[in-house]
């Protein structure tokens, strides 16, 4: 029982992990400009297929796929921006919901048209396989997965806050008038958060393809956790889009495995939305 | 003068040509035979919507023209529907998106703007119970091929009727397999549900704990969750826990994968695994996760048979429409359609009383069928008295039948392999 119990921690937290891995875009996109964007879940969708097709043309695993899928979503992500995201920003809110649904619908039916409605899946065997400690069984995919969720986002939070890069992305989101009279550009600042966001969705869905189906609906099933992860967290925080993940993750596994699974997501969505009643901004969000 | 006279005449019979033509095209127009198909198109259930859409595809091609190949197969021999002067029939697909606020909009689209005949549908159970209840409402003709949960055919609805074995028809097969296997000695002391918590799992479930209990076998736990969901470790490792002798999965297609995926990475199996159709028989589900689930048991009324047979030749039909071979869901959807047209050629007409008649005076014998059913007949509730189905094991990289031994091609596999 006890076994089990610590099963289901560390399965949760490796689960936890991945959410904050894939939601850590959502919230820096959010943070720079106010801007949500209801594509993300498809593009770690369009990274999931690009890792079945590097298995399915040069047989690579995750290592081989993490910097083509990054490469090729950070392209999608500024040619996103440069097309759509920078001429909704100038109308109304609605316009920057619908702008970014409609990209999310295009990129689905999209890959409907050219990959099908079946589902595929890597081969089990891709990373490691499974280790076994003291009877904690613990998958080589998720704890890669889990452990370079974490690094990316400490990486992503010291780059926000300690390079020169950092402080003009922060700058542009703070007050754009006032740094493009520091001499910042803002519309080139933007570029590259959407740039890093989508190549952040492309690591994170080479990753979540090594241990979950791919479909040209997974980016749904996916979307609506990041969306809960980046408001719990906070919009505009990767630390707390790292806490709030983990959380998440613990809470989902231990409600689903001590009160049952249908019961698991009344657990979330209560805490989720205790905590959003006295923290509006989420745990770590700026007033 | 000739040259006239050969221009005149030759105006003249293009005009009659002319006049004949239309008049013909006019009667044909009349007489297509419209039929509404809600599916799954979009959503998670995608790609088992996609294989029904293939599947009745198929019967259309094989009912619009002349396929004298197919012997006694309903309405395969001559090209349309003799009855209606050779009718083509055209089916209109609408996209029920997995939700059942869609499914309703689109079937009520397709009666009142496309005008539709009859309407087939629409995979997922709790779909078709709002889809089925508009059909009600305009007094049209509603078949489900592939629902099986057991309230559908208990709303007294006067034009509902499905052909599929319904959950109480499987509950019965596991339950006189389980109690076979338990007569031979293997332990069938316990067994865990673990089904998908809409219309199609529940109601299987609550049907499956129904006859267990009549049959004195014990379930000794059940596990309700979200086909949507993430992540199933926290269910895995419940029944990891219990460590029960048999699991029944009812689930559909993406959450069946991540069963197979996390029972794996878990290190855990069942002496007996039943996967209950939907998702264990989705064509995608054994391509990308068949290696890791062998030995799992579905229940079907679908084989493909011996090379040349009527069944082999739809199935290489459908091979080379999709890459796939057909499956038990999609060949259910292809005898739904095969027998509401049949029923509309009986009654010789497109008018939805004269086609209820047909429907209800149905009687399709096992060589007219594609399916392995005992036939097609209705009670007056509208379930297929005659429907049957066999169970099938993953052996390799496909279904054997195994079970009963006399339509069994392969010997069951006892205990379950997995990887």
């Amino acid at each position: 029982m006890s076994m089990s119990l610590l099963q289901v921690l560390i399965g949760g937290l490796l689960l936890g992990a991945v959410y904050a891995l894939f939601s850590s875009g959502l919230t820096l996109i959010w943070g720079m400009m106010n801007v949500v964007n209801f594509a993300h879940g498809d593009f770690v969708m369009i990274a999931m297929y690009v890792a079945f097709m590097v298995w399915k043309l040069f047989g690579g695993g995750p290592f081989l796929a993490m910097p083509i899928a990054a490469m090729l979503l950070a392209t999608l992500g500024i040619i996103a921006y440069f097309s759509l995201v920078r001429h909704v920003m100038k109308g109304p809110m609605l316009a920057q919901i619908l702008g970014t649904f409609g990209l999310a619908l295009l990129l689905r039916y999209g890959m409907f048209w050219t990959f099908g409605a079946n589902f595929q899946s890597l081969p089990e065997n891709l990373v490691g396989g499974t280790y076994d400690l003291w009877g904690i069984r613990i998958q080589a995919s998720r704890l890669l997965a889990g452990t370079l969720a974490i690094v990316l986002t400490i990486t992503l939070h010291l780059m926000l806050t300690r390079t020169s890069l950092g402080s003009k992305m922060l700058a542009v989101a703070e007050d754009s008038t006032a740094a493009q009279l520091m001499g910042i550009r803002p519309d080139r600042m933007q570029a590259i958060a959407w740039g890093l966001a989508a190549g952040l969705t492309g690591i994170a869905g080479a990753l979540i393809a090594t241990f979950f189906y791919i479909s040209p609906t997974v980016g749904e099933t996916l979307a609506i956790i990041a969306f809960v992860t980046v408001s719990l967290g906070g919009f505009g925080s990767i630390t707390g889009a790292l806490v709030a993940g983990l959380l998440i993750g613990v809470i989902e596994s231990l409600s689903g495995y001590l009160i049952g699974a249908v019961y698991k997501d009344i657990v979330v969505y209560t805490i989720f939305i205790a905590v959003l009643w006295f923290r509006p901004q989420g745990l770590m969000g700026k007033n | 003068m000739f040259k006239t006279m050969g221009l005149m005449k030759g105006t003249a019979m293009a005009g009659a040509a002319l006049v004949l033509g239309l008049g013909l095209t006019g009667a044909f127009a009349q007489n297509t035979v419209k039929i509404g198909a809600v599916y799954p198109l979009s959503g998670n259930a995608a790609s088992a919507g996609a294989s029904a859409k293939a599947a009745i595809e198929v019967a259309v091609d094989v009912i619009n023209n002349a396929h004298p190949e197919l012997g006694d197969l309903t309405l395969a021999k001559d090209a349309g529907l003799p009855n209606l002067n050779g009718a083509k029939v055209e089916v209109v697909f609408a996209d029920n998106q997995g939700t059942p606020a869609a499914g309703q909009n689109q079937t009520l689209r397709l009666i009142t703007e496309e005008k539709v005949h009859a309407v087939l549908g629409s995979y997922q159970s709790g779909i078709t119970l709002t889809a089925s209840a508009i059909a009600e409402k305009y007094g049209i003709p509603f078949l489900s091929p592939e629902s099986v949960a057991a309230n559908l055919t208990e709303r007294g609805f006067k034009w509902f009727f499905r052909t599929t074995p319904v959950a109480s028809d499987i509950a019965k097969i596991y339950m006189e397999f389980l109690k076979e296997m338990k007569a031979n000695g293997t332990k069938v002391d316990q067994i865990a549900i673990v089904n998908e918590n809409t219309e199609y799992g529940t109601s299987i479930a609550k049907v499956i704990r129904e006859a267990a209990q009549a049959n004195g076998l014990n379930i000794g736990l059940e596990i309700p969750y979200s086909a949507n969901t993430t992540d199933v470790q926290s269910q895995v490792l419940q029944l990891k826990d219990k460590n029960p002798d048999c699991i029944i999965f009812v689930s559909y297609t993406s959450d069946a994968i991540l069963y197979m995926k996390t029972m794996q990475a878990l290190g855990y199996k069942p002496p007996i695994l039943i996967g209950d159709n939907s998702g264990f028989s989705d064509a995608a589900f054994l391509k990308s996760v068949g290696p890791i689930a062998q030995g799992a048991i579905n229940r079907s009324a679908w084989s493909a048979g011996k090379p040349g047979s009527v069944t082999d030749r739809l199935n290489e039909m459908y091979k080379k429409k999709t890459g796939y071979d057909l499956d038990d869901s999609a060949g259910r959807a292809m005898q739904g359609f095969f027998t509401m047209v049949d029923a509309i050629n009986r009654a010789g007409s497109t008018d939805p009383n004269k086609i209820l008649a047909a429907l209800k005076a149905t009687d399709l014998k096992p060589n007219q069928l594609m399916m392995g059913y005992r036939g097609v007949k209705f009670d007056e509730k509208g379930n297929n008295i005659m429907a049957s189905a066999l169970l099938i094991q993953i052996q390799g990289n496909d279904y054997v039948s195994v079970w009963p031994k006399q339509s069994a091609t392969a010997p069951l596999q006892m205990p379950y392999k997995g990887w």
